[in-house]
């Protein structure tokens, strides 16, 4: 492959993959049974959308996919990019990834919560996984083995159906490291996103492995889907343990060292940092990751019979998948009546976050998840973490509650 | 590991810093240093090419053809794009100096062919002085790489 023998698409794939492989020492490479790539178009750039289009310029064999290869949201939803204050060019941008990344078989999914929606992988299994919230569910939940995989890396597996064996392929680097103790349980998702942001920070590496004891009750999916996208993103962390109820047993790498205590204070402080009450509230946000089908159900249950005040938005974005399911139980029509927008395919700040901003003249911004109010700062948001429930009554009084 | 050439007060030094192999061509440049972590999409005004995130410590610094020493890689997987997108707008780092590298800086490196290294003896962002010029070396397949720093 890397002789260019199966064309020059995979020729690349390869190079790209060995170049990686050989700074992490890897091995060998390991096949892998899914790839999920990341390839919004405010990261892509107009050179990424060119990169891909000018791969899918080889003959159809050449560059099809070798494993079932899917993608997380896209930048735009093409029904409401308009209302958002995204542009035509955006829209064309988007348009042309798109037909790029179908040309290589890729199946167009536009999420990262594929692991609740499209084909959760099993223990053990080998993935190319492009989101690190994917990525961290997948490693830790399920007990998958993935690294954190770029969209060209994630391409890559895609097109030599392996990847580099190094990091979480490897039992070495799954060894705990840094172990916490939960002294109280948080009460809904923003408070399991803000504990997974207070391990984030306590760990600050890729390569630390945190193991969290004390979890009495069993978190349900959508609670571990906010503490480990919170976790990855505050901690740039890829596994993490809760004895009993993620997949394997944490095994210490050396010594344990004692707990680190995080009990009602660390969180509640960890909450205030973001607090901003009585502020005006130009948009309320439930996304990263996108909704899960309960949570939209909860969404529409908070928003009945009431207005979102008209100086505030409500972004609502989901998956395809469970954009369709709401729209066939009615919960879709029961949120936009109060004038929220639920959005499909995208996820937030993958939407030209900046770009809104200005069109809209948006500032302040409110949102249950954890890993949001991380990300955009850097996007000169000034953003509030709070439950869905404040989320949504601010949106009502059009200020910070 | 380092060792000093010189070292009378008000003499130029230069630091031998050895590290793992890294990735992207040779380059020498003006470092920007700082003990703080880094993502492209968290911490970059990739239009105006500057560090935008308040609470980081190069707040409103220029990063364009800087060698960034920095701790970490922080954060999604979105810098592995955005390195190949700022470069082709020539609106990139030259080159990229961390203690501990996460998979999608190095994967962002090597198809954006920006310089990079990592996995020094020591806390890389203390041994540099700022601003330095880096020289940097790529060593063939299996050798250590080395950064020197002239302070």
């Amino acid at each position: 492959m890397l002789a260019g023998k199966f064309g020059e698409v995979r020729r690349w794939a390869m190079a790209h993959q060995v170049m990686v492989g050989e700074f992490f020492d890897a091995a060998d490479l390991v096949p892998v049974s899914q790839a999920h790539i990341m390839a919004d178009t405010e990261s892509l750039g107009e050179a990424g959308v060119r990169f891909l289009e000018g791969l899918v310029a080889a003959a159809e064999p050449e560059r099809r996919v070798r494993v079932p290869t899917i993608t997380d949201p896209r930048g735009i939803d093409f029904a409401v990019y308009r209302r958002l204050g995204q542009t035509p060019d955006m829209a064309a941008l988007e348009t042309r990834a798109i037909a790029a990344l179908r040309a290589f078989g890729v199946l167009m999914t536009d999420t990262c919560i594929n692991y609740q929606t499209i084909m959760a992988p099993v223990r053990g299994e080998h993935l190319a996984y492009g989101d690190t919230g994917v990525v961290i569910y997948s490693n830790s939940v399920l007990g998958g083995r993935s690294n954190f995989e770029g969209g060209p890396s994630a391409l890559a597996a895609a097109l030599t159906g392996r990847t580099p064996r190094y990091g979480y392929h490897l039992d070495a680097c799954r060894r705990a490291t840094k172990p916490f103790r939960l002294t109280a349980s948080p009460r809904d998702l923003s408070e399991w996103g803000a504990l997974g942001g207070i391990v984030g920070e306590a760990c600050g590496s890729y390569w630390e492995v945190p193991v969290i004891e004390g979890v009495e009750a069993v978190p349900d999916s959508d609670a571990l889907k906010h503490f480990g996208t919170a976790l990855a993103s505050f901690g740039s962390v890829a596994l993490f343990y809760m004895p009993g109820i993620t997949a394997e047993e944490a095994e210490f790498a050396g010594a344990s060292s004692e707990p680190v205590p995080i009990g009602a204070a660390e969180i509640m402080a960890f909450l205030r940092r973001y607090a901003a009450p009585g502020d005006k509230l130009d948009v309320v946000v439930f996304a990263a990751p996108q909704l899960s089908l309960f949570e939209i159900a909860s969404v529409a249950d908070a928003l009945d019979g009431r207005l979102v005040d008209p100086g505030t938005t409500v972004i609502v974005a989901t998956s395809p998948e469970i954009k369709h399911a709401a729209d066939r139980m009615g919960l879709t029509a029961r949120i936009e009546a109060s004038g929220a927008v639920v959005a499909q395919g995208i996820c937030f700040y993958q939407s030209y976050a900046r770009e809104m901003a200005e069109a809209k003249g948006w500032t302040r911004l409110m949102t249950n998840s954890a890993k949001l109010v991380n990300i955009l700062g850097g996007y000169g948001y000034r953003s509030s973490l709070a439950s869905l429930a404040r989320c949504i009554d601010s949106a009502v009084a059009g200020k910070v509650l | 590991m380092h060792r000093l050439r010189g070292g009378r007060e008000g003499a130029v030094v230069s630091i031998l810093l050895r590290c793992h192999r890294g990735i992207g061509p040779e380059v020498s440049g003006v470092a920007l240093v700082a003990a703080d972590n880094f993502s492209a999409r968290y911490d970059l005004d990739r239009v105006r090419g500057v560090f935008s995130r308040p609470s980081h410590k190069l707040a409103g610094e220029s990063y364009v053809d800087r060698i960034l020493v920095l701790d970490g890689a922080k954060g999604g997987v979105a810098t592995a794009w955005m390195l190949h997108d700022m470069s082709a707008r020539r609106i990139v780092p030259r080159a990229l100096i961390f203690n501990r590298v996460n998979p999608i800086l190095a994967q962002g490196a090597a198809f954006a062919g920006v310089a990079l290294v990592d996995r020094f003896a020591g806390d890389v962002t203390a041994l540099f002085r700022a601003p330095a010029t880096c020289c940097g070396s790529i060593p063939p397949p299996g050798a250590a790489g080395k950064v020197i720093s002239c302070l």
